[in-house]
């Protein structure tokens, strides 16, 4: 976190006011795909390790990636991911990792070709007190533009803040509670829910 | 199965609805057999809470039977438990310190913004009230789904009757709570304002913690007539200044400790609060704070206000200069249930606490839609609703 608090106080860059906070935050990114950021922190009971490896798998990643249909590994690095768009359909791309500290941080980018570009990485730090570890997500992305975009935009664009935020409680969720809360009264409605 | 179902201001019906299923691990099925109506409950009934849906199932007092179990949970099917109201994890940071009613992962993902938004952060679930708490179906039913029923509900020993345990679901729970945040002394005068069940606990409890004497405040008569029962001395608020008949009992001094089991819901003003919240744009208060207005300026200086009323959003004309001044303890929450439920458990099966003096009417759960009715016409006698689904209806 401390390269990208180069502003007047020590909060993180995506609570800042003002300014170019994409363009300061992709300095931090090994690839800067697109130019809207979000960055979320969560603080999850379970050791680093343990929240590393999870999302390093990154099958698992759909499990609480509520957009995310599915990601598919291609090889140490590379996975396909197909996330769900408006009208039933679906947009993907090919995600590579573009940094890797077993423990302590995931980055990835999209490769060439992408409906929508994005990077991010995701950072784990002990949290104070044995209170387990930090979790910080921060995400840059590219709305597409054009008819199709703007329907995509619907996730992608107004939605990503709010899409990261319930996506770290979910992984915060399963990994405190190996599960994720829902109300669904029985399994039909359960289903519903996940479409 | 049968269900009470929620439709809109003073409708609510019994309903055919789909059973509930195990959907998590964690899990339990409950098959209920008693179920209360609160005083919370007639608050979604007058319609003053949002996110309310049609067909939502209310219903957060209840106890049964477990049917059906997850992978994950610990009970057993043929167990018998009283479920708490509030769905906490047991995993968390909060829950690990007993702070079960701030558990960060009893609500689904998306429910947890609007709590974000208007407490800053998101709170532990509740049964059957609203979607702001989770959208949860609630337990005036025949069954009812549990989740994380590893942690919330406590079983009970067979041959102790429904009627002496259903009440740890919520409000001995809260009632007790309530005088443990008075943090009450040997030779303490306690004061507490409003006589429904969560007030009629804390007036049993601060005696049983120690307190010398205890001030029961309502207007309705019934209920002053059983806070006296425990012992309490009582004021009638429509008969008697409120506070200068605490400061004459008082000898001017005022009560060590000041309880508020009012709340801004028995004036019916929780909805204003949050919709004023929900809007931000404007910060119109409100001015129906009265009970805590009064405690604070009637408890005595450097003396400890504790209060189990709920209140949704801002107060306007909140005394914050008396309660600086005289240097006072606020202390408040939701209800730890889990935590309070072991130890209460074991002083009813001791008889130290009995609490069937409550219950003024049982009947079955096909009844519960007049059950509502008769709850809220008639607050001076009805002090207690317990629906039984088992239970024949009185012949015609
Ligand atoms: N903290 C929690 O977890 C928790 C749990 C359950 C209930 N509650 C809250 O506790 C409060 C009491 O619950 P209840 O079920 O006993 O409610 P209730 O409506 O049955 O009782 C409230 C009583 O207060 C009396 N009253 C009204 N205005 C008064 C005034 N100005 N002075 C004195 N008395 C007054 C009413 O006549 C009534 O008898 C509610 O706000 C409820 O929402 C909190
Ligand atoms: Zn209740
Ligand atoms: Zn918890």
């Amino acid at each position: 976190m401390e390269e990208i608090q180069s502003r007047g106080d020590d909060a993180p860059l995506s609570t800042a006011k003002h300014g170019d906070t994409a363009g300061r935050a992709s300095e931090t990114l090994a690839e800067a795909k697109g130019d809207s950021l979000v960055g979320k922190t969560v603080t999850i009971d379970r050791p680093r390790e343990e929240l590393y490896s999870f999302w390093r798998d990154v099958g698992n990643l759909p499990h609480f990636m509520e957009n995310v249909v599915a990601v598919e590994p291609l090889d140490d690095r590379r996975s396909r991911w197909e996330v769900k768009a408006p009208g039933g359909t679906t947009v993907g791309w090919i995600s590579v990792i573009t940094e890797d500290k077993p423990g302590e941080l995931i980055a990835w980018a999209s490769e060439e070709g992408a409906d929508v570009p994005n990077s991010g990485r995701v950072e784990f730090r002990d949290a104070p007190d044995g209170r387990g570890t930090w979790v910080t997500a921060t995400i840059l992305y590219d709305p597409p533009a054009g008819i199709v975009g703007k329907v995509i935009a619907k996730i992608f664009q107004r939605e990503p803040a709010i899409q990261a935020r319930r996506d770290l409680r979910r992984f915060k969720q399963l990994m405190e509670t190996g599960e994720v809360a829902t109300a669904a009264r029985n399994r039909r409605e359960y289903e519903e829910e996940q479409q | 199965m049968r269900a009470l179902t929620w439709h809109g201001k003073h409708d609510v019906r019994v309903e055919t609805v789909d059973d509930p299923e195990i959907v998590n691990p964690r899990d339990a099925i409950i098959r209920i057999t008693s179920t209360a109506i609160c005083g919370s409950d007639l608050h979604l009934y007058d319609g003053y809470i949002p996110t309310m849906q049609k067909g939502d199932i209310l219903g957060h007092e209840f106890m049964g039977e477990v049917i059906e179990v997850g992978s994950g949970s610990t009970l057993k099917k043929g167990q018998r438990v009283v479920v708490p109201f509030t769905i906490s994890c047991g995993n968390c940071f909060h829950c690990g310190k007993h702070q079960y009613s701030a558990c960060d992962n009893g609500l689904p993902a998306d429910n947890q913004d609007i709590a974000q938004s208007i407490y800053g952060h998101p709170m532990a679930g509740l049964f059957g009230y609203s979607h702001m708490t989770g959208g949860y179906a609630g337990g005036q039913a025949e069954y009812v789904r549990v989740p994380f029923s590893d942690v919330g509900p406590i079983v009970i020993p067979d041959g102790v009757d429904d009627d002496k345990v259903l009440f740890l679901s919520d409000i001995l729970p809260t009632g007790w709570m309530a005088a443990e945040n008075a943090e009450i002394e040997p030779g303490d005068t306690v004061a507490v304002w409003g006589c429904g069940p969560v007030g009629l606990f804390a007036v049993q409890s601060a005696f049983l913690m120690g307190a010398e004497r205890v001030i029961a405040i309502d207007h309705f008569p019934r209920r002053l007539e059983l806070a006296r029962q425990f012992g309490a001395e009582t004021i009638n608020y429509e008969e008697s200044k409120t506070y200068d008949a605490l400061m004459e009992m008082t000898g001017g001094i005022g009560p060590d400790a000041c309880i508020d089991s009012v709340g801004l819901e028995a004036h019916g003003a929780f909805a204003d609060n949050i919709w004023d919240q929900i809007k931000v744009s404007t910060f119109m208060g409100t001015d129906r704070a009265h009970s805590i207005r009064q405690a604070i300026l009637a408890c005595r200086k450097g003396g400890r206000v504790s209060m189990p009323a709920v209140y949704g959003g801002f107060v306007d004309k909140f005394p914050l200069g008396a309660f600086m001044q005289k240097g006072l303890t606020l202390k408040t929450g939701q209800t730890h249930v889990q935590h309070y439920m072991p130890a209460l458990l074991n002083a009813i099966m001791e008889d130290k606490i009995d609490t069937t003096f409550l219950i003024s009417h049982r009947m079955p759960l096909e009844d519960a839609a007049e059950g509502y009715r008769m709850f809220h016409d008639k607050q001076n006698e009805v002090t207690k609703i317990v629906l039984k689904p088992g239970m024949q209806p009185a012949a015609a």
